[in-house]
């Protein structure tokens, strides 16, 4: 056999399973979303095959930008703070003696192994009206308050389930810098919060990117969260779009938000990676 | 160190935020009680009544099925393509497209899925949520193995062509043995993965099964028992265990890779 033979047999053998089974039941559907997007809703579900604009011009109706605007706002706020309590623990994890280091990540990662509902169950236990956490406040003679069913809990129940992915990026780009720059930054008479703001912030940002991506990707698309500790139906773009595919049955509308929720992703991501080259 | 001690609080508010509501969840799942909130007393009859609850049986076959199922396609399919990407082709649209699963978010590729199972009339059952998690655990075993190809030496493969094997001999004798612990860590991950999915299974699984997290979802929204607390503590038992044991795994294996 020929090597040049040889080469595109081989090419032939490895790539075109996985490569029809990626074209089939992943650019196809993907496709197929895209084109619904143009096409009209039939009266029992399904499509009509007649070309409108009309499910973009709903998008732009102020109903569902606000759900659009509470999303941002919502996978904002949860990726602020999942920063703000993940980067002080991975700085203190990536100054750990070796050995606690791998327990402090394995500690981190575990609950992110554990079954997503069950995880997000345990705060319908705690939040509930008689749940503990009114307990307690009753002990402090307050409450008892509604803590379910609302954007708090939301972003509550989001933190706690992507916290994690926060977590890992921040601490690889921690433990990769050299403590030598620290140590000459104080030597210099740097303040700690100077040295911080100075050297170690800006030398770490391209790790804030990602774990603020990692948390803000899976926090804007949920729908599940929002449902099980939100209460109202259509508080998300997530929420929006199972509505529209699995009770409205308005499936080219459901595919226009489906497009919305990925555009504003791949904004994200170029806005991501064009702040990443210039840091 | 003594000027990062205010540190600490974050560091240790995280570790408490991470495993206070397991810590309740689990104590909650032996409450004699009938509230999942208020504790009365021990007791172990939530594990009994979990036991003898058939709804729960059948979501647990039906997610074993599921996941072996997708873990025989993702594994085959995945290493394959890991092999062909990695040795016969350099383009990095096939490298994007391949990863691309692992990072389209799940609803998008559950919506995707759904419509394109109702355009080609597809009845939604089982096999149909196979098919879909086939589709995401093959970019994650693809690009596991494919750490492990690029570490792999090269020379043995190009000896083997030289010697005049062919391409699929070459595989089979000399690259798939160097494979073999990147293959059974991506199986493993796509195992654990679809024992965990929901969104995607929830849309292409039909009306008439479940798996394990569909039923899960539905007995929450019927209202909360410490029946559903115990199923979670033997689930987070089950998980912390095979993360546990992994872990311990790919320790030995990494030594006995130096040796």
């Amino acid at each position: 056999m020929s090597p040049s033979r040889g080469r595109r047999l081989g090419a032939f053998v490895f790539l075109s399973p996985g490569l029809t089974y990626l074209v089939v039941l992943l650019l196809v559907p993907l496709v197929l979303v895209l084109s619904y997007t143009l096409f009209q809703r039939g009266r029992f579900g399904g499509v009509v095959y007649e070309v409108t604009g009309e499910n973009f011009s709903r998008l732009i109706d102020p109903l569902y930008l606000s759900v659009v605007g509470t999303s941002l706002k919502i996978a904002g706020l949860t990726t602020l703070l999942a920063l703000l309590l993940g980067y002080p623990t991975a700085y203190l994890i990536a100054q750990l003696p070796r050995k606690w280091k791998t327990v402090a990540l394995v500690a981190v990662v575990l609950p992110f192994w554990t079954n997503f509902i069950i995880r997000v169950y345990a705060w319908i236990i705690l939040l509930n009206g008689p749940g503990l956490l009114n307990s307690g406040l009753k002990a402090l003679g307050l409450g008892p308050y509604e803590l379910l069913y609302n954007q708090g809990a939301i972003i509550l129940g989001l933190l706690y389930s992507y916290l994690p992915l926060m977590v890992l990026p921040l601490y690889a780009a921690i433990e990769r810098l050299d403590p030598q720059l620290r140590e000459a930054s104080a030597n210099l008479g740097a303040s700690a919060f100077s040295t911080f703001r100075k050297v170690t912030l800006p030398l770490t940002v391209p790790g804030v990117l990602t774990g603020c991506l990692f948390v803000f990707v899976p926090s804007f698309g949920n729908f599940v969260i929002p449902e099980m500790l939100g209460g109202g139906k259509s508080v998300m773009v997530g929420n929006l779009i199972r509505t529209e595919f699995l009770q409205a049955r308005d499936w080219p509308f459901g595919s226009a938000l489906t497009l919305a929720l990925v555009a504003v992703l791949v904004v994200l991501l170029i806005a991501q990676s064009w702040v990443a080259r210039r840091a | 160190m003594r000027r990062s001690k205010w540190l600490h609080v974050p560091f240790w508010a995280t570790y408490v935020f991470l495993y206070a509501p397991i810590v309740v969840l689990v104590v909650m799942s032996f409450n004699s009680g009938r509230s999942a909130y208020t504790y009365e007393g021990f007791s172990l009859k939530w594990y009994g009544e979990l036991a003898q609850d058939e709804r729960i049986r059948d979501g647990v076959v039906n997610t074993l099925i599921v996941a072996a199922g997708s873990t025989v396609v993702a594994t085959v399919l995945g290493t394959l393509l890991a092999v062909g990407l990695a040795r016969y082709t350099r383009s990095k649209t096939l490298d994007a497209l391949a990863l691309m699963p692992a990072v389209l978010p799940d609803l998008v590729l559950a919506i995707g899925l759904l419509v394109f199972y109702g355009m080609i009339q597809l009845t939604l059952g089982l096999y149909s949520v196979i098919l879909a998690h086939g589709v995401f655990s093959m970019a994650f075993v693809a690009a596991v193995v494919r750490t492990r190809l690029s570490n792999a030496d090269t020379s043995l493969e190009e000896a083997s062509r030289d010697l005049g094997a062919g391409p699929v001999v070459t595989f089979m004798k000399v690259t798939l043995p160097q494979l073999t612990p990147g293959i059974i860590a991506g199986a493993l991950l796509a195992f654990t993965l679809s024992l965990d999915e929901f969104v995607i299974a929830f849309f292409t699984i039909g009306n008439n099964e479940q798996t394990l997290p569909i039923v899960i979802y539905s007995m929450i929204r019927f209202g909360v028992t410490p029946k559903i607390n115990a199923l979670a503590a033997i689930l987070l038992l089950v998980s912390f265990t095979a993360v546990i044991v992994g872990q311990r795994m790919t320790k030995i294996g990494e030594s006995r890779a130096e040796d």
